[in-house]
C-alpha cells in the first residue's frame, strides 16, 4: 500500500513540474554563453574551420548578441543542426537562437510557435547547371532531375515554378547541402538548386568551379534571419535589436576601428547606439555598451558581409538587395533612441 | 441439538487476499491512467502556451513538394495524408524485396558453410565476416556513392539490345502498358498459381499412396509459363510494349528502377543476408549429427539429404531467429534517408515534419506504423514457427 501511494505521488509531482518556463534572457546570463543553432557547414553563412573557430553571416548575429548581452562575442556554443531538425532544437529548447539562414515564411511564423527577429540577408532561389548541358534558362529544364536539400521551402518554390510553368522534373532529396553538391557532382541530377547565396558557395566547393553556372532566374524571395521561440518577448528584443544595432551602425559611418571614437565623442546619434548617452541597455536588461560591444567586436552589417560573402571573402558576393536603403539596398534600421 | 458453533469467522473485507489484489489491481490502474492522462494533457497545453499548433487536420492540407518514386500517382497538389501512404508504399516496397533476397542469399551462404568444396567454405566464411562487421548506413553509402556514382551519365548510358539502359539514374527497362482484355492473361496467372499447389497436394498424396514420385518442379514452371502463354495467344496479345527512350535529359517511358532503391535494396540483402546466414548455420548445426550418418547409410545424394532431413530440421531453430532478423531489416529501411530513397521515414518524419512543425502528431504516426507491420511479420513468422517445431505432447 505504501509502495502504491508513493509511486501515485510521484505520477503527481512528474504530471505537476512540467511547464515551468523561465525567460531566456535570465538562462543566458545564468549560463554565461549563448546557445546558437548553426548549419552544418555553409560557407559564408556558418563554417568551421581546421581549427573548430566557427564563421560567417549566421555566425555573426550569435557573436552580437552574445557581446550585448554578455559583453563577450566568443561566449557563443554552436550546435550544427540539419534542415530538417533546426525547428525542433528550437522549439523544444535545446538552442536559444537559430540562425541558419532560414526563410521566414508565414507557416514558420505562425504555426511553429517561433518569431523571426529580422532579416540579416535578403536571397532569392535560383538554379545551377553544368555548363555543357548547354542550358541557358531556368525553363529548358523540362525532364531534369534536380538536387535539393530535404524539408526546405527550396522543395516547395521548385514544385510551384515548375508546375506554374507547365514542366515537369524528379526531385532528389540529400539531407545537407554537402551532400546536394556530391549529387551534383556525380552526375545523379542536372541542376542544383537553392538560395542564391548558397548557389554561389556550392560552386566554389565544386572539383571545378568554373565548369558550373547559374541560371539568370531568381524564382522567389527568401528573406533569411534569426529565429527565436515565442512567447519571450524579453529575448526577442534583445536578438531583434542586437541585429538592428549592426546595421544602424553601418548607417551612422561607424565600425570596429572608430567604435572608440563613436563612444567618446561622436554625434548623439552615435553615442545612443554606443551607449555612452541614453538607457537603451537598461530597458532591455542587458549592459548599457551592448551596442558599443557588437560593433567593436563583431563589427558593423558592412564589415560582417564583406568579410563574410562579400569582396573579402571567396565568394564574392555583391551588396545588391543587402545594401542600405539609401545605396540602393533595402536595409533599414530603426533608429536608437 | 447443540447449536453449530461458528468454525470460521467471515474475514473483514479487507483481509481476503483476493479482494485486496483487486483494489491493488484497481488503484495502479487508476494511476497509470492518471500518468498517462498527465502527460498527454500537459505536452498538448505546453504545445499551446508556445504556439505550437497540434490535431491532425494537416494532414488534409496540400503538400506542396513532388516526390522521387511513387507507386500510386502523386503530385505537389496532394495532401500530407497522401504523402504518408507513398511513404508506406515505398517502405514495404524495399522491406520486402530486402526480406526475400536476404532470404535467399541466407540459405546460400549458410548451406555453402557446410560444402565440401574449401573455396565455396572460405568465400561463405569471408561474406559473412566481412557484412556483419561493417555499420550498415556505411554499407549504403557504399554502394550508393562508391558503386551507383561510378556509372556512365544518362548519355551514355550501358544498355542491352536498347531496351535496358543502366546508368547513373537509373535501371530502365520496358514496360507493359495492359489494354483492354488483359483480364484474360490475369486470370490465367492466378489459375497457374492456384493449379501449381493443387499439383503439390496431389503429388504429395500420390508419394505417400504408392511411393511413386511426381517431377513437381518442372510440372509447375511449365503450368506456370504454359497457361499465360496460351491465354495471351487466345486473347491477341493485349500488351503494349512501353520502352525507354533518351529525350532532353533523361529516360522517359518503361519501368525506372531508381539506384536509391538499388543501393538501399542492395545494402539490406546483403547485410541482412549474413546474419540470415549465420542463423542457418546455426540451425543447420543443432541437427544431430545421427541424422546425416543415417540418411547417408541408406544412400541419398548430399544435396537430397541437405534438403529433405536436415533443413527441415534446422527450421526449427532458424525460424525464431529469421523472425527477429525480419523486423531488423524493416527497421533498418528507415536509414533510407541517408542516401534520399523516398520511404516513410523521408518523406513523412523529415520532409512533412519539417514543412509543418507537428513533430509529436508525425513521429507518433510512423512509430505506430513501424509497430504494426513489425507485429504483423512477427504474427505471421510465429504461426510458421508452430508449424516447424516439434510436435509435443502437452
Amino acid at each position: 500500500m505504501k509502495r502504491l501511494t508513493s509511486v501515485i505521488a510521484t505520477g503527481l509531482a512528474l504530471g505537476l513540474s512540467f511547464g515551468a518556463q523561465a525567460g531566456t534572457l535570465e538562462d543566458v546570463q545564468k549560463r554565461g554563453s549563448v546557445s546558437c543553432g548553426v548549419s552544418t557547414g555553409l560557407a559564408g553563412f556558418s563554417q568551421k574551420d581546421e581549427n573548430g573557430t566557427w564563421s560567417g553571416l549566421d555566425v555573426d548575429v550569435c557573436r552580437a548578441v552574445a557581446a550585448a548581452v554578455l559583453g563577450d562575442a566568443a561566449k557563443v556554443q554552436y550546435k550544427p543542426l540539419t534542415a530538417k531538425e533546426r525547428f525542433t532544437a528550437l522549439q523544444s529548447g535545446e538552442i536559444d537562437i537559430l540562425s541558419r539562414n532560414t526563410t521566414w515564411t508565414h507557416t514558420r511564423d505562425t504555426s511553429l510557435g517561433l518569431n523571426f527577429a529580422g532579416v540579416n540577408y535578403y536571397d532569392g532561389q535560383g538554379f545551377m547547371v553544368s555548363k555543357d548541358l548547354g542550358v541557358k534558362s531556368a525553363l529548358e529544364l523540362d525532364g531534369a532531375a534536380v538536387c535539393i536539400q530535404a524539408g526546405t521551402t527550396t522543395e516547395l518554390n521548385l514544385a510551384d515554378y515548375f508546375r506554374a510553368n507547365g514542366i515537369t522534373y524528379k526531385a532528389i532529396t540529400f539531407d545537407t547541402s554537402d551532400q546536394t553538391r556530391a549529387g551534383f557532382e556525380s552526375g545523379r541530377c542536372d541542376v542544383l538548386t537553392s538560395d542564391q547565396s548558397q548557389l554561389y558557395a556550392l560552386r566554389i566547393g565544386l572539383k571545378d568551379p568554373s565548369s558550373a553556372m547559374v541560371l539568370p532566374e531568381v524564382i522567389s524571395k527568401e528573406p533569411l534571419g534569426p529565429v527565436v521561440s515565442q512567447g519571450d518577448d524579453a529575448w526577442f528584443n534583445v536578438v531583434r535589436w542586437s541585429l538592428m544595432a549592426m546595421v544602424e551602425a553601418e548607417f551612422l559611418g561607424v565600425d570596429s576601428a572608430s567604435a572608440d571614437k563613436a563612444k567618446a565623442e561622436g554625434n548623439p546619434s552615435q553615442k545612443r547606439l554606443m551607449g555612452s548617452e541614453g538607457d537603451s541597455g537598461v530597458k532591455m536588461g542587458i549592459p548599457a555598451d551592448w551596442g558599443y560591444n557588437i560593433v567593436k567586436q563583431v563589427g558593423n552589417y558592412a564589415e560582417s558581409f564583406e568579410r563574410n560573402v562579400g569582396a573579402g571573402s571567396p565568394l564574392k558576393i555583391a551588396r545588391g538587395l543587402n545594401a542600405q536603403w539609401n545605396k540602393g539596398g533595402i536595409m533599414y534600421s530603426s533608429p536608437v533612441r | 441439538m447443540s447449536e453449530k458453533p461458528q468454525v470460521k469467522s467471515s474475514p473483514s473485507f479487507f483481509n481476503n487476499p483476493r479482494n485486496r489484489s483487486l483494489i491493488y489491481q484497481l488503484l495502479l490502474l487508476v494511476g497509470l491512467a492518471y500518468f498517462f492522462y498527465g502527460i498527454v494533457s500537459n505536452t498538448l497545453a505546453n504545445m499551446e502556451a508556445r504556439g505550437i499548433k497540434s490535431g491532425y487536420d494537416f494532414l488534409f492540407t496540400t503538400a506542396g513538394f513532388d516526390i522521387l518514386m511513387s507507386l500510386i500517382p502523386y503530385d505537389a497538389t496532394h495532401t500530407y495524408g497522401q504523402t504518408f501512404v507513398v511513404g508506406l508504399l515505398n517502405t514495404i516496397l524495399v522491406s520486402t524485396i530486402g526480406i526475400i533476397l536476404s532470404t535467399i542469399v541466407g540459405f546460400i551462404m549458410g548451406v555453402a558453410h557446410f560444402s565440401h568444396n574449401l573455396l565455396i567454405r572460405k568465400i561463405a566464411v569471408a561474406y559473412i565476416e566481412t557484412f556483419r562487421n561493417i555499420p550498415l548506413l556505411l554499407q549504403i553509402f557504399f554502394w550508393y556513392f562508391a558503386v551507383l556514382a561510378a556509372l556512365p551519365s544518362a548519355r551514355q548510358s550501358m544498355s542491352i539490345g536498347e531496351a535496358i539502359f543502366l546508368n547513373v539514374r537509373g535501371l530502365y527497362f520496358p514496360g507493359l502498358i495492359a489494354e483492354s482484355g488483359a483480364g484474360i492473361v490475369y486470370g490465367a496467372i492466378t489459375a497457374a498459381i492456384a493449379g501449381i499447389f493443387f499439383l503439390r497436394r496431389w503429388a504429395k498424396k500420390r508419394q505417400n499412396d504408392t511411393g511413386q514420385q511426381f517431377p513437381v518442379f518442372t510440372a509447375s514452371l511449365g503450368i506456370l509459363f504454359g497457361l499465360p502463354l496460351i491465354a495471351l495467344l487466345v486473347s491477341g496479345i493485349p500488351f503494349v510494349w512501353d520502352f525507354p527512350e533518351l529525350k532532353g535529359f533523361n529516360f522517359r517511358g518503361g519501368v525506372t528502377v531508381i539506384p536509391e532503391l538499388m543501393a538501399l535494396a542492395l545494402a539490406l540483402t546483403v547485410y541482412t543476408g549474413a546474419f540470415i546466414a549465420e542463423a542457418v548455420r546455426a540451425g543447420i548445426q543443432a541437427v544431430p549429427h545421427g541424422q546425416t550418418e543415417a540418411a547417408r547409410s541408406i544412400g541419398l545424394k548430399e544435396s537430397k539429404i541437405m534438403k529433405l532431413i536436415v533443413v527441415p530440421q534446422a527450421m526449427r531453430v532458424i525460424v525464431p531467429l529469421l523472425n527477429s532478423e525480419y523486423q531488423s531489416l524493416v527497421k533498418n529501411s528507415t536509414l533510407a534517408t541517408a542516401i534520399g530513397y523516398p520511404d516513410l521515414f523521408t518523406v513523412f518524419v523529415g520532409t512533412t515534419l519539417n514543412q509543418t512543425g507537428q513533430a509529436i502528431e508525425i513521429v507518433f504516426m510512423t512509430m505506430a506504423v513501424y509497430f504494426v507491420i513489425n507485429m504483423s511479420i512477427s504474427f505471421v513468422m510465429n504461426r510458421f514457427n508452430a508449424s516447424v517445431e516439434l510436435a509435443e505432447r502437452n
